[in-house]
């Protein structure tokens, strides 16, 4: 490190302080330059190439389309952002509530447990269009519960395994001290269990957003995100439809960032976090 | 066995919960708290469960005499096919880029960090585009036809998946082995072959699992986006518009996509057995 | 092919010499470690010699620069007579670690046989010898077994056939009986002097258990931490007939003892007060000599 350069000292806290700088700097450069060359050869490709709007609009006419639809974008976002999030704050909730009972009642947990794999591996996203027709034609619900449906069944999976697996040690401990059942579950299992908690809903807040779009994309109501990306596609206003794409990729951010800062809210020191499970 | 016979059970007590519903909701729908949020519960609305079945085997519509459930299985025959094209094209071009990560670490800071948070947006929100370039795009001249652009966006969901689950195991060898290797100097390639990569096989296995099952829905919602023809994807769309003069036909394609999904699933189940049939037993593979 | 074409020619140069080497980690940062410090040594051919010492001694460390795991920050690694990254990159010695380190995806004959296909040795040879291996140690009825069915100490075994696999000179091992019960340490102790006897082969050996290290060693080299370097060189003169009733004579017991005081003399401040203490009680001794006080 130079001395005399204005900003840098010669004691050793200094020469502590710009090394951290310039290793954050050398660890964090290679995102930022990736992200900034991946947008510098879209942009390159789209000129070079001339490639018409109806493939691949150039970024800036995307970004132009972003401003100038600001307004409509962030209604869209609401929508389907408020269908994404009730659908999250129902399911968690039931899930939570039904993973007492999986957790009591060892035969009602071997049954639920490969319904809950099977229904991993179907597209259950397709029960939209029943839904569609057991509801009036302009209502949200539809949509609702197929998010809850979705988040109901990864909280569900996730918190009954923090119940139920245990540490066997604590749990012997627990009944050296001849604990009740309930103090047993005051004391250990729902401890146990608030990081699987916040893993589920790590994938379950980002699932919710995806689901909502993807009802989105079964008829009903056309003002939510999805619906207005495949009507814009549909009128050939291309770089409008990518920035609405943008719009949908900025709300799955947000879901996923919020669900990291819940968990860093209330949880402060803890071992590794267990390995989640979609269901 | 007992497995199979609680998940009949399951399914028994789904189809009971239903006809429960229908007994003693209300007709026209009903409000809890003012919401509108109960489903209505007339046979219009909502078939018994033995009308579904019962659909499966009457004739297709007026002007076609086949029964639904062959029309059900070939569109769920179709899209199998091109999720399984997808899941085959995602998971190789996942695991060369996982392989690409693992060898550079500049690869790997500058990707990583794109591929986690792209696991958490939507790209299902690219699916109409995606589609829509097929028919338009002519890339050297050929031809795109509709199915690929399909069984792209399954290609697209899936590698994701592979890819983190891939290198997460590449990069998780212990490192006696890698010390036991270096001793033996053998190259990075040696190594990937001989240690990396069976050691990642325990990660990529349900890894595989998610791929296939996103590739399964990546293929519906691009049928539906596009209206392809032969899928099951459009016949559930096709169905749920004839839902009034017909109810109980939407639920057949249901059932299709439902059998689809089981579909990749156990083909992808066995491939996982067979990858894992020599290891140890999970309680007792050291980590 | 049978044991005695295992054994190595006597040469009158040494299997391994170390001259000043010095081994810093992250030098020229503010994180930088001095694990090493000026270190000598030689081991000769057909030598048994432990190194054991106080965490962070540095005695893994000196065994990897060996190994050609690490390079040195200065000094010379030889081993057979040529630098430490030709020797590795001629498979001149074979490793031991803490961890058996067994790939659970292949059985045992086809772990043993892994630094053969490395080598390119065809098939027929390559089971051979690996079969050989397992004679050898005493695991020729488990060759089709998977690693997670046998025990701790019959992996370590595998571990060890595979090491002698490529019939190298020289044998270093990181403390792999570390993690076994004592009973079955003994027998492996045991079987694992047997081999190196038969084939003439050279081990450099990193313990944490004083027992372990006379037992097995010609020479007990004595390491101290912070920097590490090496403290006392120490001769075990125990013969090449060593058996369990070993481990109960009167020289086994001496030769312990006198690692255990040269290792307690490597204690820092807080047992200046005692050396002196015993100092005083021996009298007509060098007070200052014993207590190591000005050895810093």
């Amino acid at each position: 490190m130079p001395q005399g350069v204005p900003g840098w000292t010669t004691d050793d806290r200094g020469l502590a302080m710009s090394a951290r700088a310039w290793r954050a700097v050398t660890v964090a450069w290679p995102p930022v330059v990736f992200g900034v060359g991946l947008l510098a050869a879209w942009q390159l490709i789209v000129k070079v190439f001339d490639l018409k709007p109806y493939f691949l609009p150039a970024p800036t006419s995307v970004l132009d389309a972003f401003a100038d639809n600001f307004e409509l974008i962030r209604r869209a976002a609401w929508v389907s952002g408020g269908n994404a999030l009730v659908g999250l704050v129902i399911g968690t909730v039931v899930g939570v509530a039904m993973s007492f009972l999986l957790m009591r009642s060892r035969l009602l947990n071997e049954m639920v447990t490969p319904l809950a794999i099977a229904l991993n591996a179907i597209p259950i996203v397709v029960l939209v269009a029943v839904f569609n027709n057991q509801f009036a034609s302009t209502s949200e619900v539809p949509r609702r519960l197929m998010v809850t449906l979705i988040v109901y069944f990864v909280v569900l999976v996730n918190v009954a395994k923090g119940l139920r697996q245990v540490h066997a040690t604590h749990l012997e401990l627990l009944r050296s001290y001849a604990a009740s059942p309930y103090e047993v579950l005051r004391k250990a299992r729902i401890p146990n269990a608030v990081p699987y908690l916040f893993t589920a809903l790590k994938i379950a807040a980002p699932g919710a957003v995806i689901t909502a779009f993807v009802a989105e994309y079964f008829g009903g109501n056309q003002n939510g995100l999805g619906a207005r990306i495949t009507s814009n596609l549909s009128t050939s206003k291309n770089a409008v439809a990518w920035a609405y794409v943008f719009g949908a990729v900025a709300l799955g951010l947000a879901f996923y960032l919020f669900s990291i800062a819940l968990e860093r809210l209330t949880i402060t020191q803890r071992a590794a976090s267990p390995q989640g499970e979609s269901t | 066995m007992r497995k199979a016979l609680l998940f009949v059970v399951a399914l028994a007590s789904v189809a009971g919960v239903w006809e429960l519903y229908k007994a003693v909701g209300p007709a026209a729908g009903g409000d809890v708290l003012g919401w509108r949020i109960l489903p209505r519960t007339s046979d219009h609305a909502m078939p018994h469960v033995w009308e579904m079945i019962g659909r499966l085997f009457d004739p297709e519509s007026r002007s076609s005499s086949r029964q639904i459930w062959r029309v059900v299985l070939s569109g769920a025959w179709f899209s199998f096919r091109l999720a399984l094209v997808g899941f085959v094209v995602g998971s190789v071009v996942g695991v060369g880029l996982s392989v690409l990560m693992a060898r550079f670490g500049i690869v790997r800071r500058g990707l990583l960090p794109y591929l986690v948070a792209s696991q958490t947006v939507p790209l299902i929100a690219l699916a109409p585009i995606v589609v829509s370039w097929s028919g338009r795009v002519h890339p050297f001249g050929l031809d795109v036809p509709r199915w690929s652009a399909v069984s792209l966006l399954g290609a697209f969901l899936a590698f994701f998946p592979v890819s983190v689950g891939t290198l997460r195991g590449l990069l998780s060898t212990s490192p006696t082995s890698l010390e036991l290797m270096r001793s033996y100097a053998a190259s990075w390639r040696q190594t990937l072959w001989r240690v990396r990569f069976p050691a990642a096989v325990p990660s990529m296995v349900p890894a595989f699992r998610l791929a296939a099952s996103a590739s399964v829905v990546g293929v519906v919602v691009a049928e539906i986006s596009v209206g392809l023809r032969g899928g099951i994807g459009r016949l559930i769309i096709e169905y749920g518009r004839q839902a009034t003069s017909d109810p109980a036909k939407v639920y057949t394609a249901v059932f299709g996509a439902g059998v689809l999904g089981l579909a990749m699933a156990s083909l992808v189940g066995t491939t996982d057995s067979l990858l894992m049939r020599n290891r140890a037993p999970a309680e007792e593979r050291a980590q | 092919m049978t044991v005695e074409d295992l054994a190595v020619e006597p040469t009158t140069t040494s299997a391994v010499r170390i001259a000043g080497v010095s081994m810093t980690f992250n030098a020229g940062t503010p994180r930088a470690v001095d694990a090493l410090v000026d270190i000598d040594l030689s081991a000769s051919a057909g030598e048994f010699v432990s190194l054991i010492g106080p965490s962070g001694c540095g005695k893994s460390t000196l065994l990897r620069l060996v190994a050609n795991l690490i390079e040195p920050t200065s000094g010379t690694v030889t081993v057979n007579g040529k630098p430490a990254h030709q020797a590795r990159a001629d498979q001149d010695y074979g490793m031991a670690f803490q961890q058996a380190g067994l790939f659970d995806w292949r059985n045992v004959v086809r772990n043993v046989e892994l630094p053969l296909e490395l080598k390119g040795w065809d098939r027929r040879r390559r089971r051979e010898r690996a079969m050989e291996m397992l004679r050898l140690v005493k695991l020729d009825d488990f060759v089709e077994h998977r690693p997670w069915q046998l025990s701790g100490g019959m992996q370590q075994r595998v571990a060890i056939a595979r090491a002698l696999a490529a019939a190298p000179a020289l044998l270093l091992m990181d403390e792999p009986f570390g993690a076994l019960d004592e009973m079955t340490r003994e027998h492996l102790q045991a079987e694992l002097l047997r081999i190196c006897a038969e084939a003439g082969t050279s081990v450099i050996f990193v313990t944490h258990s004083i027992p372990e290290a006379v037992y097995l060693s010609d020479r007990v080299v004595v390491m101290s931490p912070r920097p590490g370097r090496i403290t006392q060189l120490i001769d075990v003169g125990l013969g090449r007939d060593r058996d369990d009733d070993t481990r109960e004579s009167p020289v086994f017991y001496s030769k312990v003892t006198e690692v255990r005081e040269a290792l307690r003399g490597i204690r820092g401040a807080t047992d200046d007060e005692l050396a002196i203490a015993r100092a005083l009680l021996d009298g007509g001794r060098d007070a200052a000599g014993r207590a190591g006080v000005d050895d810093r």
